[in-house]
């Protein structure tokens, strides 16, 4: 279960509150207009932004003492999450050893995780030489590997098309299914919540709501929430 | 953002590298002061040398910029095959040895010269090149290409944006210069003027070989005669506080100016700049574009022609100091990269004046000022003789670390910027970063940095004449001697060689950091 007790973030004039959990294996669509802070909120958990009150926590384990690469998540930023110089391949390799030594068994499970995501074959290519879909699926193949319980997607498929999308959101949502990890994506795309999550965080104004059921949330929106979503209340 | 990312680029070794830069060149400062009370002052012909010094700098910087503008604008506004290359040959003077380039001069301009002898048929006196106009000459032959460069920048800094906007708007070419060109010509030349004639203040080689006389003398020349002819340390070290006031007020002056930089790559990019239609305007910018690189290609080729015959008389002595170039170059790339790299480390991070101020120090130092003062330190030690390599390396690192560091810095800093996160994301240790991370991709500027400190180390022509002898000679220096003796052919053969090595360990260093096409 992810906790953020009375989580405070703030950068200049702007102020992020969050207090309220999420349970192990939910799927959580983050969504609010552009500035209301939906990435910072993700940064903050990923370890990027520091607190500036309260406390968040994993299974009762405080985060904050936590380097970002020992917390017990992966995050997709919305670029540049391959090394452009590095291999496919290697890309991966970096969710089972950041010094990228690997013995046999760990290269097979490279390719493994390739093949899962529908890369067989193409682990020598560089990202340069690879669709943007199919970088897509490279990062996500590190995640598989890195195994982590919590899985954060700070729009890292907002630059594909829609189909290509809503592709991507089928293969989180199998690899969520399959690793069990809980799943926190932000999106500006009401359909994708719709899509991949079962309950939605509002960020507007300074707060983060408590996440609420999807079909709830879209049935009955608060007076805000219709505002964003341009629907009348 | 990047808060956490932060104990990856741990500090350290900047720190270490700063205070050793700061101690190199305050130390060798120190003694010069120290020695400077000795002298009576400055006597009529101190104060000549400062007036040459500051009216041709002033000159040179003034006719680099007027030229540089024409022929700027015609690179930019035209297509052609081989303007790629034309705009990579204007970086090549900025790692010419300064004796190449006066002996290519010297075959165009000079008294046999191709120019002479043109005029000789029109039975018109030969040129006389030595003395103020030549080394005005000189001094527009390498700063007209660098300014060119910095002003390409500047026409590319204009947004595209801004040129779709001028050209919806149907400007023609006197608008296009009025509202976007004139802007950014008032932003760039200001800066531009001050590093040209900051150069042109330090300049010894050029001043030394196409100065005349002591109606053509330069400060820095002033130091070397002072401290050669008549070894009166005490007017060399009075000399060099002077130097080092000239070269304060410019670097302060320079402050004030917004200076355009950049690694000088990219410069290939789309047209947008839209040329003017006519005959007029085309001819103007053909004419223009061919005069510079006929006035940068025409010395070079004439002097590969002269000094060919020449390098099969070279005497082994001049093999033998080639052989000695090499080895300074090498030991001014290590010095170099040892300090280069903590430095860059630690500028790409936080802010840090003071460790910014000592890596650039260099730039506001005369060569001949930290030679002086190093001769000074070292003298009561040991035979300043046997020290004439060392002391040539490690100048001419501190002389190279401003330039390898604005290549070095922003690559350090992107990587950091772009890819930071993702490495703490993924909790990768320091080694691996560096290793896996940082070195693939700061490759280029890392070889691009070594090439430009061995090329400016094998051409140097500067502390070397305070502390060789005939038996430690560096290439330049038995280039300028045979100069000096008028073995003209000998001195052409030499110079094609130091030209073929400064290339050839340049290209060498920055083709080794291009190796795998980091992309």
């Amino acid at each position: 279960m992810l906790v953020c007790d009375d989580v405070v973030i703030r950068q200049d004039a702007f102020t992020l509150r969050a207090a309220w959990q999420v349970s192990a294996g939910d799927k959580v669509a983050v969504i609010g207009p552009s500035g209301a802070g939906k990435s910072t909120l993700l940064n903050a958990i990923a370890g990027f932004v520091p607190l500036s009150g309260g406390r968040l926590s994993w299974s009762g384990q405080d985060l904050g003492a936590l380097d970002p690469g020992a917390r017990p998540l992966t995050i997709l930023f919305q670029d540049q999450n391959l090394f452009p110089h590095l291999t496919l391949a290697q890309n991966v390799a970096l969710g089972l050893s950041p010094s990228l030594r690997l013995d046999r068994a760990s290269r097979e499970r490279v390719e493994a995780a390739l093949e899962r995501v529908g890369l067989g074959g193409l682990g020598a290519r560089r990202p340069a030489q690879v669709s943007g879909g199919q970088a897509s699926r490279t990062a996500l193949a590190r995640a598989l590997l890195r195994q982590r319980p919590l899985l954060l997607l700070d729009e890292p498929f907002a630059a594909l098309g829609p189909g290509l999308k809503t592709e991507m959101l089928s293969l989180v949502a199998e690899i969520v299914a399959e690793t069990g990890a809980t799943l926190l994506m932000v999106t500006h795309d009401p359909t994708d919540a719709r899509h991949a999550a079962d309950r939605v965080v509002f960020v507007d104004d300074g707060v983060a709501d408590p996440p609420r059921p999807t079909d709830e949330v879209f049935a009955a929106p608060s007076p805000r929430l219709a505002a964003y979503l341009g629907t009348r209340p | 953002m990047a808060g956490r990312a932060e104990p990856l680029i741990r500090r350290g070794g900047g720190g270490i590298a700063a205070a050793l830069c700061l101690a190199l060149m305050a130390g060798p400062l120190l003694a010069v002061a120290l020695r400077a009370g000795d002298s009576a002052g400055l006597g009529p012909g101190d104060w000549a040398a400062i007036r040459f010094t500051v009216t041709q700098a002033a000159l040179s910087a003034v006719l680099s910029v007027a030229l540089a503008v024409p022929a700027a604008r015609a690179l930019m506004r035209r297509r052609f095959p081989g303007r790629g290359l034309a705009i990579t040959l204007l970086g090549a003077p900025f790692l010419l040895p300064t004796l190449v380039a006066v002996m290519g001069l010297l075959s165009v301009f000079g008294r046999n010269g191709l120019v002479s002898q043109g005029l000789a048929i029109l039975g018109l006196p030969p040129l006389q090149i030595y003395g103020f106009h030549g080394v005005v000459l000189g001094h527009v032959f390498f700063n007209l290409p660098l300014v060119t460069r910095l002003l390409l920048q500047g026409w590319q800094g204009i947004p595209a944006e801004r040129l779709r906007l001028s050209e919806s708007l149907g400007f023609g070419p006197r608008e296009t210069f009025r509202h976007l060109e004139l802007p950014m010509l008032v932003r760039v030349v200001p800066g531009a003027l001050l590093v040209v004639f900051l150069i042109c203040t330090t300049s010894f080689a050029v001043a030394l070989t196409l100065g005349g006389g002591p109606r053509a003398t330069t400060v820095e020349l002033a130091i070397y005669q002072a401290f050669r002819f008549d070894f009166d340390l005490g007017r060399a070290a009075m000399l060099a506080g002077v130097q080092v006031a000239l070269c304060v007020a410019a670097v302060l002056a320079l402050r004030l100016a917004p200076l355009p930089v950049g690694a000088g790559t990219g410069l290939d990019r789309n047209a947008v700049l839209r040329p003017p239609r006519g005959l007029p305007a085309r001819l103007q910018d053909t004419v223009v574009i061919g005069l510079v690189l006929g006035f940068l290609l025409l010395p070079l080729g004439m002097l590969v022609v002269d000094g060919l015959p020449g390098l099969v008389l070279l005497p082994d002595t001049v093999w033998a100091a080639a052989l000695r170039s090499l080895a300074v170059a090498l030991g001014s790339v290590v010095v170099t990269l040892a300090l280069a790299v903590p430095l860059a480390f630690r500028l790409a991070g936080a802010r840090a004046l003071w460790v910014e101020v000592a890596a650039n120090l260099s730039i506001a130092v005369s060569p001949l000022v930290l030679g002086l003062g190093l001769f000074l330190i070292v003298l009561p030690l040991v035979d300043p003789r046997l020290m004439a390599l060392p002391v040539t390396a490690l100048v001419n690192a501190l002389l190279s670390l401003p330039f390898v560091l604005r290549a070095l810095v922003p690559a350090i800093h992107e990587v950091n910027a772009g890819y930071g996160r993702l490495a703490a994301s993924l909790g990768m240790a320091r080694a691996d970063w560096l290793r896996h991370v940082v070195l693939p991709r700061v490759r280029g500027p890392l070889g691009f940095g070594a090439g430009l400190a061995a090329a400016l180390s094998i051409g140097d022509l500067g502390v070397i004449t305070l502390f060789a002898d005939g038996a430690r000679e560096t290439l330049p220096l038995a280039l300028f001697r045979l100069m000096g003796a008028y073995r003209l052919t000998e001195a052409a053969g030499a110079a094609l060689v130091l030209l073929g090595l400064t290339l050839a360990v340049f290209w060498i260093f920055d083709r080794g950091g291009r190796g795998r096409a980091g992309l």
